[in-house]
């Protein structure tokens, strides 16, 4: 529920988002090697999958956002990857929406990205297993925490009527942010296990 | 001469794709109820005229949860003309008026957006994008994505059943959300052998970054006018709208 549909959020809230996703955008672009676009696309279409994965919590059940573990994985190509999951999410199974692309891409991709660069070394480098996992959990949770804040922070921008709603989007966040640190300790260390190289950002 | 069918590739993507663009952004910026309703209308009766199948529907169905969350609160925070009360809360004409506004838009836009671009394979709309000056590399992205996608999610998809046979049973508990994790980790591992692989086959196939294309035919007639008229219905609801 990450992706804000199309007629919920004002035009100055659309244009922000949709500049700051452009400028996010032309960094991953720069920073991306050519001959890395397959490895990109594959793991965006994985990290896509996985986030389809519904993972069950008391009577209800989430998606994961792997935001970021996609900050430690993919680097600032994590721009990249969210935006093309969102477009494609939007044009094919018409969820999100075509004007908010922006606004959800910065939501999204922002958190995962800045997890990313403060905890990717630390993950890379630690050699104690609960080093790793408690980096990977901070990394799962707080880009989680900031996708929340984020979509809130849209939706009060456009309007104050949306502020009684915000709030309560905030709170909705909290236990996938929860389940969101476990899985992604627990991805973090598999991978630190089978294939270390796999946490080396794809784009720095 | 060949009849051109609606989803055929008579249809000039890049067109339809600006189109829905204009048409979406002017809907999603509307501010009163009839006009609104108005186009909700007319985005319906485009949808129908395109002959949808059950998806386009069932698709309207679904509801993102804050827009379920707007929907409750609206009504009892908005202040205004009481409407009518649930114990302490009372509801408000303008707080229902606003609901019904966003509810108008937001089906709309799905609407719009699923009838005019839901049957498109995204080759086609990598090329279109690329039409429009988006830079290749992302063109490139999205077409690779979207073509492993179904593949990666038919993995996913094995894996759980193996989980399922393994006998595991997801509750709310740490241990499945290890499952998960490793579940995902699996996917991530797999993921990249098979990019590892492709990435060599492209190699040999003398991949240096750049996929030959096509210069995709100019619009024709039947474009222009379908364009204009999503043009001319953005500009008109605006306007309506304002004055």
């Amino acid at each position: 529920m990450a992706h804000i549909p199309d007629g919920l959020l004002s035009a100055p809230v659309l244009v922000a988002g949709g500049l700051l996703a452009a400028g996010g955008v032309a960094l991953g672009l720069r920073r991306l090697d050519d001959r890395m676009i397959p490895r990109t696309a594959i793991l965006a279409a994985a990290f896509f999958a996985g986030s389809l994965v519904a993972v069950p919590v008391g009577p209800s059940s989430v998606h994961l956002l792997l935001a970021g573990l996609m900050g430690v994985m993919l680097g600032t190509a994590a721009f990249l990857a969210v935006l093309v999951a969102l477009l494609l999410q939007a044009l094919l199974f018409g969820f999100g929406g075509l004007t908010t692309l922006g606004v959800n891409t910065v939501n999204i991709a922002l958190p995962g990205v800045l997890c990313g660069l403060a905890l990717g070394p630390l993950i890379r480098a630690t050699a104690r297993p609960s080093v790793r996992l408690a980096a990977g959990a901070l990394a799962g949770g707080l880009s989680v925490l900031g996708t929340g804040g984020l979509v809130a922070l849209s939706l009060w921008l456009s309007s104050s009527d949306y502020t009684p709603a915000a709030r309560v989007v905030i709170a909705t966040y909290l236990p996938l942010a929860l389940v969101e640190a476990f899985v992604t300790a627990a991805i973090v260390s598999f991978l630190a296990r089978v294939q270390p190289e796999a946490l080396r950002p794809v784009a720095p | 001469m060949t009849v051109a069918t609606p989803q055929g590739p008579a249809c000039d993507l890049r067109l339809r794709l600006v189109a829905a663009f204009i048409f979406i952004a002017c809907v999603s910026q509307l501010r009163t109820l009839p006009v609104a309703l108005a186009a909700l209308t007319v985005a319906g009766l485009v949808a129908a005229w395109r002959r949808p199948d059950a998806r386009l529907w069932r698709r309207l169905m679904h509801v993102e949860g804050f827009l379920l969350l707007l929907f409750a609160t609206l009504p009892f925070t908005m202040a205004g003309q009481p409407l009518f009360s649930l114990g302490p809360l009372t509801a408000s004409v303008e707080g229902m008026e606003r609901a019904l506004l966003i509810a108008a838009k937001v089906s709309a836009s799905v609407l719009a957006l699923t009838a005019l671009l839901g049957a498109v394979e995204p080759v086609r709309l990598g090329a279109a994008l690329r039409g429009l000056y988006v830079p290749e590399v992302l063109v490139r992205l999205f077409v690779l994505t979207a073509r492993y996608l179904s593949l990666i999610r038919d993995e996913a998809r094995r894996l759980q059943e193996a989980m399922r046979m393994r006998g595991f049973r997801p509750g709310t508990n740490r241990h499945s959300w290890r499952s998960y994790g490793h579940l995902l980790g699996m996917l991530l591992v797999r993921a990249l052998e098979r990019a590892q692989r492709v990435e060599e086959a492209m190699r040999c196939r003398g991949y240096e970054g750049r996929f030959p294309r096509l210069a995709p035919p100019s619009p024709t007639a039947r474009d222009w006018a379908g364009f204009c008229a999503a043009l001319v219905f953005g500009l008109a609801v605006t306007m309506a709208d304002r004055l």
